[in-house]
């Protein structure tokens, strides 16, 4: 039983589950209703469906992420892609003599999703080519990116009056959110592609020795390439789904700070930063955490704007909790315990 | 024979592009019949490269004729550019960059990275706006900014250590805390009406002619040196520098490499909350969404200043060198005036590539 158990807590989802459930008990004590999903107007509705519609575009940009950090880097540039690739659609949405016409929607969003293709080559480039360190070569079009988003907007919010298009953020099917069937897809992709062909392990091997991998015949520097122009990519139609949701497309507030949720996504799911091993599934419910916690900090009735106190409380448990150092004090004691029971029965 | 005293200095790396042959001196080559002022200007000219390949001084000395060379042609451009008042207001401009740069060096240098500063600066900034509002003396609403925002340092710096969380991380959630902790104090700006502040902001400090200073300068000045005398008199700084070179060696030397690596979130902490402190003289009052983005020009300030990111290399002096590059491309952009103020971003960004290919380049040929 205790082995079992054992098991279970030595799981490296274990403490991310266990911080969503106390996460979904909180938000059922302040609000009843919170498991209750009706269907109103054809459409699902309810707490849980509001999580995964508005944590969708964090799921998606932290699934790229997962595959980034397997490989020993990060992407700080997601948000300013993002930001971009909004700036993109709609900036041809309204050039556009038929801004409401499905054609129209199509270019703008082939478009933007073919600049996010070159955006994550050229992270690709500096991080496999060059060989710069990815949190700085990131950096620089974190940096740059949102004064290139702000030059395609000209510095103005572009707002567009396009149904097809605002349907990619708010639309429906069969009753679930477009936003979240894109998040589904991309997840499973990513899983099918990854898990059921040799090339996760190809991309853990890379992150947890680069250079014995190399040796064995893996070619690194492809993967790289892949694996920043995926994540770009994802930022991108996170960027998509983010503008389409409210129509306009904000070239400084875009997916600001969604790198931070993303990379948050992927530790609290176990993945280390470290490289190697990686987990989406983890990826998944750390993303469900960040959003759940958002929610939790609304119905709970806490001023939304102290949501950012309770983040950083929630990464320093986890991280905290996951920390080699606590694991060996976690052991200690519990060997200590076992010592001074085998001693008591000794001397009973 | 100085030659051959000299030759085991020089560095032996691959000759690419003739190095060694225009160098016209090498070990064993003392008793060559050199004509000896051939053989000094070879030598100065071979000195002058070393230097400037060096992964040490290179981006330095790159950094310094860059400011320069920004800085003449800002002058030629337009009238009124080139005066000592307008050096001296890229002082007074970035005097809270200039501390925050100095505190994130001694992070970069022992290879971690310090992503909380700006929220930090936010929050001292709150701090001071609302204790004073209530009427609490400037006099201990300053020791305790920086107290508080010392101890926040020390806390990540143990979550880094103690706990093995990475330094990227760990910061990233003390600046979650910081920035959210400005929004639980208030969601409106707050402005500052002490009398103590309200003289420190508007104060000059003339230095003859025309030109003046501001009180906040004077305290970066003292901080940069400070810093310098540390990090290169101290026997904490040679530490830094070891760490950063090499974390497993200086365990091994015996160094205390557990202290010094707590201690330099401390220091970056410190210079955070005193930053905080210097721009609310600069702006006489707390607002909570402040400064956002601020971690990223002291990280590329750092990064332009030569500092290697990997940690080892770098010093203070090029950090602040590599604010006022920041400041003087910002100031050329308001001279020029018919360009965005996005362009600074896209030039900041651009400036950071150059640098760190230029880091790559250099390091690569040493190894």
């Amino acid at each position: 039983m205790s082995a079992v158990l054992a098991k279970v807590v030595a799981h490296r989802l274990f403490w991310p589950v266990v911080m969503l459930l106390i996460l979904f008990t909180i938000n059922l004590i302040a609000f009843p209703g919170f498991f209750t999903i009706s269907v109103r107007d054809g459409h699902l509705f309810g707490s849980l469906i509001d999580i995964l519609r508005n944590g969708a575009p964090t799921l998606i940009i932290a699934v790229g992420m997962t595959l980034v950090i397997a490989t020993r880097g990060i992407d700080l540039s997601v948000g300013a892609v993002a930001a971009i690739s909004g700036a993109v659609a709609c900036s041809i949405i309204l050039g556009s003599p038929e801004p409401g016409s499905l054609a129209t929607v199509a270019v703008a969003v082939s478009v933007a999703l073919l600049i996010s293709l070159v955006l994550g080559v050229w992270n690709g480039f500096l991080v496999a080519v060059l060989g710069i360190q990815p949190i700085i070569a990131t950096l620089i079009l974190m940096t740059a990116g949102r004064g290139v988003a702000m030059l395609i907007t000209e510095g103005q919010i572009l707002t567009v009056n396009s149904p097809p298009f605002k349907f990619l953020g708010s639309g429906f099917w069969f009753g679930v959110p477009i936003a979240v069937i894109i998040a589904a897809v991309v997840f499973g992709l990513a899983a099918l592609i990854t898990r059921r062909t040799a090339l996760g392990m190809f991309i853990e091997s890379v992150g947890i020795n680069p250079e014995a991998s190399r040796q064995a015949g893996v070619r690194a520097r492809g993967l790289l390439f892949a694996v920043y122009t995926f994540c770009a990519f994802c930022a991108a139609i996170a960027g998509l789904i983010l503008t389409a949701n409210t129509a306009a497309a904000d070239a400084n507030n875009t997916g600001l700070f969604i790198e931070l949720d993303a990379i948050l996504a992927v530790v609290i799911g176990g993945t280390s930063l470290a490289g190697g091993r990686y987990s989406l599934l983890g990826t998944l419910v750390g993303a469900l955490v960040i959003q759940t916690l958002v929610t939790t900090v609304y119905t709970v009735g806490i001023p939304p704007i102290a949501t950012m106190v309770f983040k950083a409380a929630v990464v320093t448990v986890v991280c905290l909790l996951q920390s080699p150092t606590t694991a060996e004090a976690f052991s200690g004691v519990r060997r200590r315990l076992a010592l001074r029971a085998g001693k008591g029965v000794a001397a009973s | 024979m100085t030659n051959l005293l000299d030759a085991p200095e020089r560095p032996k790396r691959p000759s690419r592009g003739g190095g060694a042959a225009d160098r016209g001196i090498g070990p064993g080559s003392g008793n060559r019949p050199d004509a000896a002022g051939g053989s000094r200007v070879a030598r100065i000219g071979s000195g002058i490269r070393s230097l400037l390949t060096s992964p040490k001084y290179g981006p330095v000395i790159v950094t310094a004729v860059l400011f320069v060379a920004v800085f003449v042609i800002g002058g030629v451009r337009y009238r009124g550019f080139f005066s000592g008042q307008v050096f001296l207001n890229l002082l007074v401009d970035n005097s809270y960059l200039i501390v925050l740069a100095v505190g994130m060096t001694f992070v970069i240098l022992t290879g971690g990275i310090d992503l909380s500063v700006g929220a930090v600066v936010a929050l001292s900034g709150m701090i001071a706006a609302s204790l004073l509002q209530t009427g609490w003396s400037p006099a201990v609403v300053i020791p305790l900014i920086l107290v508080l925002t010392s101890v926040l340092g020390l806390l990540v710096g143990l979550m880094i250590h103690v706990f093995k969380v990475q330094p990227f991380i760990a910061t990233l959630a003390a600046m979650f805390l910081a920035r959210g902790l400005c929004y639980v104090i208030s969601q409106n700006s707050i402005s500052i009406t002490d009398p103590t502040f309200v003289q420190l902001a508007i104060a000059r400090i003339p230095l003859g002619g025309n030109l003046s200073i501001t009180p906040s300068v004077i305290i970066a000045v003292a901080v940069v040196a400070v810093a310098v005398w540390v990090l290169h008199a101290t026997r904490f700084g040679r530490t830094v520098y070891a760490i950063g070179g090499g974390e497993q060696s200086g365990l091994l030397m015996g160094l205390p490499v557990a202290r010094t690596k707590v201690l330099v979130y401390v220091i970056s902490g410190f210079c955070s909350g005193l930053a905080g402190v210097l721009f609310t003289f600069y702006t006489l009052s707390g607002y909570p969404l402040t400064a956002v983005g601020t971690e990223l020009d002291a990280i590329a300030a750092v990064v332009i200043g030569g500092t290697l990111l990997t940690g080892g290399y770098g010093f203070v002096l090029g950090s602040v060198l590599g604010v006022l590059v920041l400041g003087v491309i910002q100031t050329i952009i308001t001279f020029e005036g018919t360009l965005s103020s996005w362009w600074t971003k896209i030039f900041i960004g651009a400036l950071l590539l150059v640098f760190i290919i230029l880091q790559k380049v250099l390091t690569a040929r040493r190894r």
